[in-house]
């Protein structure tokens, strides 16, 4: 059963020394198999280790008898058996996750990413096809393009893989008829043009009986061109066509073991380098030259895209972990706003202008992603309108940055123009990101300077500004404790300005309702006029539930360090809706009123604030005294 | 113009390379486990790759359980020293004051040397991440394990809340307690570990290759009766075999195959034509198929 294309045994037996010489220049082929449930994709994964002999005997004897126990194909091997991994998803017959597959032949070895075929699909597929060189798309011969099909397509395209094969699988089952095949193929042509895919390889094959897999079966006369493994062999890889780009770096590490060492360290994502070409820093935009190129077996001539290096610079320049070191011909933009496709991969939907932290290259900064374009029907690739993205959603939006940094669209490069959005709060990974194109707002709105400082404003009002921010649950006495804290203050002659929550939304957002992202909105806006307020000399006050720990902290980072001061009113849920002031816990319980804070809506309480206030043991007076006896010491 | 297309080994390296200075540049106290074996010995290789010409900046910490063959200790010191790293050394205290050892305690030595030791290591000394030498294609719950993988504060790992893994990003960001386990030669397979090995000379423990040494035949399995702790049962008598081991781990639990390869080559042409896969040397994961994906849970590298 051994295949040439796999193994020489005899090679091996006889020569060893020369076997080992030939795979020392073996490539490196990443491919991502995409299909349905039943589009038999792990069979053929299944099939490609059985047929590389990466299956070796005690493996074999399992198989076989599980096989006979769990098996779909009667007393025939299974195959899927060998790729359908944890023992959960076993029992289930359906793998729930991204596996990698090894194996290799005499050319090449593969890392096949295989993703299963059901609802968290798209996050599975996306992640597998972010490291793929190829794709192949299966098809079941009986059933020809579905809208499964065209899903996996959009994918394949949206993630930037060039090289997609058809593999128009079960063709045992359709009598390896031509014309099934002829018809597929054309079906997908036109649906393929029409989504961006210029160019596709359509193979014929049995992963079940061995059909065109490893050479041509006899059972497709009619079918001309390579059999599978043949095609994989030999199509370019991604790494070798990024050498021809312009020179990047993105700096992982620097390397100082010494005052007299500075190396920079990482991986080149794409172009070439050597000793001597001109280099420009992104962002700051300095330039040197490249001194050496520092390997732990002597110093190297060149280094191309994909090698992870470090290099020495002529100049002592400034260059930390996330820069760029480029061509200094051919720079990067730098922009710190950008029209992007988000992937949405968490069971928590988007919160528009929420902050998360965005990690590109080798940086990591604080983003914040806009209300959504539109939201792309990943079956259809329909444009529809969205108000957010929940899990598994495609849509296009703008992300802000907090700061400039260097980039290039993805089309141009993977590794500078894709992202991961992380949630600040339970840190994990919520999002992938395409970065299509830089919108050129920093450019175009600059600072304009004037003459009367803050500093000077406040002096006028011998006072030192802040925000006093009252957070906590509706009733729990935020806008009573803030009343009585603003009279004390102005009979001190102290120049305030109380905002409050229900005042707010009277005007400036009245246009704003109480979902999450509305939520998020109406904080970012309050902490920007308290900001006006402060640069204007003024102690502020606000009253605002203000639920979510992110926005706060937000609002924390646009003020001076010591102006913002967290105040905790800390009432317990019970007691609050036992004074129902409002009589809004009542309309929340009979549940007229949706999203209502500590009943249908989360409230995060506070894990620093710089002063707790237990209403439960203390009068709105003596909770004012407190708060100014940390204003005003 | 491209100069030159890269190997699969030569990517492999760099890929692994990447890995290692994501967390030095991302994690407060990292460690790199190191077993001495071959997959420990192509991790630190790449390691001091990785970094140089600075040693990595992390310590070695071996896991001990006492009953790891002699030469592996002898090249575990050599390699640290070699290296220019720390070398910390763990023992669980409760399993040395119970003497628990792998001919009384079965799968108990195990999860209290390995498991639990390994556990309070890395609450001892406060590391955040810690490299492991596992691969992807060394059992089929491996396969999805991600390169990252992600701790609770009690060292358990769910297979059902993983982050996902997209391009070379990394996600690296935990909360306090929390950890993660990092395996940068997730991608590279047992031939190319060899290969590897052979092409950049690296030093493995004498083990791996053939020789004549003492052993008896216990359960199916070619045992090496490394000292004289090894407990003979009655009519056994230990005989001289030529031996070699495709794995290495503690002695009493670690099959040998018998073997002429006496080098490098040999040893790799043995791999390729042998029919059995690497990890059926070791008692441990016999029980039932899903006995490592368990072990994992549990804390288990």
């Amino acid at each position: 059963m051994t295949d040439p294309i796999y193994k020489t045994d005899a090679l091996i037996a006889e020569n060893i020394e020369q076997y080992l010489e030939t795979h020392q220049h073996k490539t490196m082929l990443r491919f991502i198999t995409c299909g349905s449930v039943d589009d038999g994709k792990s069979t053929l994964i299944g099939r490609l280790l059985y047929d590389s002999k990466m299956i070796f005997e005690d493996q074999l004897a399992a198989l076989e008898a599980d096989s006979k126990r769990v098996g779909t194909q009667g007393q025939e091997i299974d195959f899927a058996l060998l790729v359908d991994g944890l023992a959960a998803e076993r029992e289930q017959g359906i793998t729930i996750d991204v596996a990698y597959r090894f194996f290799a032949t005499e050319k090449r070895k593969f890392i096949v990413a295989d993703t299963p075929g059901h609802e968290q699909y798209t996050r599975n597929m996306v992640t597998g096809a972010s490291t793929a060189d190829l794709a192949v798309i299966l098809i079941d011969a009986r059933k020809g393009v579905l809208t499964q099909t065209r899903r996996h397509s959009y994918l394949v395209n949206l993630l930037g893989i060039r090289q997609v094969v058809l593999a128009v699988n079960k063709m045992d089952l359709v009598g390896y008829d031509q014309a099934v095949f002829d018809r597929i193929v054309s079906d997908y042509r036109a649906f393929a043009a029409q989504i961006g895919i210029a160019e596709f390889t359509a193979i014929p094959i049995s992963g079940f009986k061995g059909d065109n897999i490893t050479g041509h079966s006899a059972n497709t006369p009619w079918y001309q061109g390579p059999a599978l493994l043949p095609y994989l062999e030999e199509v370019e890889v991604d790494a070798t066509a990024d050498q021809d780009k312009p020179f990047r770096l993105p700096v992982q590490w620097v390397n100082r073991p010494n005052l007299d060492f500075r190396g920079f360290a990482g991986t080149i994502a794409s172009g070439v380098v050597r000793p001597g070409d001109a280099v420009r820093v992104l962002p700051s935009g300095k330039t040197s030259t490249v001194a050496r190129i520092v390997s732990f077996d002597g110093d190297k001539d060149a280094a191309v895209a994909g090698e992870s290096v470090t290099l020495t610079l002529a100049d002592e320049i400034d260059c930390s972990r996330g820069q760029v070191i480029t061509a200094s011909k051919a720079p990067l933009e730098v922009s710190d706003q950008f029209e992007a496709a988000v992937i949405w991969m968490d069971e928590h939907e988007m919160v528009p202008g929420r902050a998360y932290w965005m990690k590109i290259g080798a940086q990591t900064v604080s983003a914040k992603v806009g209300q959504p374009k539109y939201e792309v029907n990943v079956n259809t690739q329909e444009h529809l309108a969205a108000k957010t993205l929940d899990l598994n959603a495609i849509g296009v939006a703008t992300i802000t940055t907090d700061r400039e940094i260097p980039f290039a669209p993805y089309a141009e490069s993977r590794d500078l123009g894709g992202f991961i959005l992380i949630d600040k709060m339970t840190n994990a990974t919520v999002a992938a990101g395409i970065i299509h194109f830089s919108l050129r707002r920093a450019q175009n709105i600059h600072w304009q300077a004037t003459d009367i400082s803050r500093e000077h404003h406040a002096s006028m009002k011998h006072q030192k500004p802040a925000v006093v921010w009252l957070t906590g649950l509706s009733g729990s006495g935020k806008s009573t404790i803030a009343n009585a804290l603003e009279r004390k203050l102005a009979r001190m002659n102290r120049h305030t300005f109380l905002l409050d929550g229900d005042n707010v939304r009277h005007g400036l957002n009245k246009d704003l309702g109480f979902t999450e992202a509305d939520r998020v909105e109406n904080v970012r806006r309050v902490g920007e006029v308290a900001k006006l307020m402060t640069d204007a000399g003024l102690i502020v006050v606000t009253a605002f539930i203000s639920p979510f720990r992110s926005e706060r902290d937000m609002v924390r980072g646009m003020m001076q360090p010591g102006e913002f001061i967290e105040v905790f009113v800390d009432t317990p849920l019970s007691v609050a809706e036992q004074r129902d002031v409002k009589g809004l816990y009542a309309k929340a319980r009979s549940g007229q009123l949706k999203n209502f804070t500590g009943i249908d809506s989360p409230y995060e309480a506070p894990e620093n604030a710089e002063i707790r206030i237990d209403t439960t043991a203390m009068t709105p007076d003596e909770a004012a005294d407190r708060i100014i006896d940390r204003l005003i010491p | 113009m491209s100069v030159k297309t890269l190997t699969h080994l030569q990517r492999l390296e760099a890929e692994s390379i990447h890995i290692l200075r994501e967390v030095a540049a991302e994690a407060e106290k990292p460690v790199m486990l190191y077993s001495v074996g071959k997959d420990s010995a192509v991790m630190l290789h790449l390691a001091k790759k990785a970094f140089y010409p600075a040693p990595p900046p992390f310590p070695l910490l071996h896991v001990d359980t006492t009953w790891k063959f002699r030469a592996m200790y002898d090249l575990r010191d050599k390699a640290a020293r070699d290296a220019g790293m720390e070398l910390l050394v763990y023992h669980n205290p409760e399993a040395k004051e119970r003497g628990i050892n792998p001919f009384d305690h079965g799968s108990l030595h195990t999860d209290m040397w390995k498991t639990e030791g390994l556990k309070q290591a890395l609450d001892l000394y406060g590391f955040d991440a810690a490299f492991g030498g596992a691969r992807r294609d060394e059992e089929k719950s491996r396969a999805k394990e991600r390169v990252f993988s992600f701790r609770s504060a009690n060292h358990r790992w769910d297979p059902k809340n993983q982050r996902p893994e997209l391009w070379h990003l990394y996600n690296a960001r935990k909360t306090k307690g929390e950890s993660m386990r990092v395996f940068p030669i997730s991608n590279w397979t047992e031939l190319d570990i060899w290969q590897y090995i052979h092409l950049e000379g690296i030093e493995i423990v004498p083990l791996y290759f053939s020789a004549p040494r003492p052993t008896v035949k216990r359960d199916g399995l070619i045992l090496m009766v490394d000292d004289d702790r090894f407990p003979l049962r009655p009519g056994e008598t230990p005989e001289m075999r030529s031996i070699r081991f495709r794995t290495l781990g503690c002695y009493p639990l670690t099959g040998a195959v018998e073997s002429t390869a006496q080098t490098l080559p040999e040893v790799i042409q043995e791999m390729l034509l042998t029919t059995t896969s690497e990890r059926q040397g070791r008692a441990i994961d016999h029980d039932q198929a899903a006995s490592m994906e368990k072990k994992k849970q549990e804390g288990y590298f």
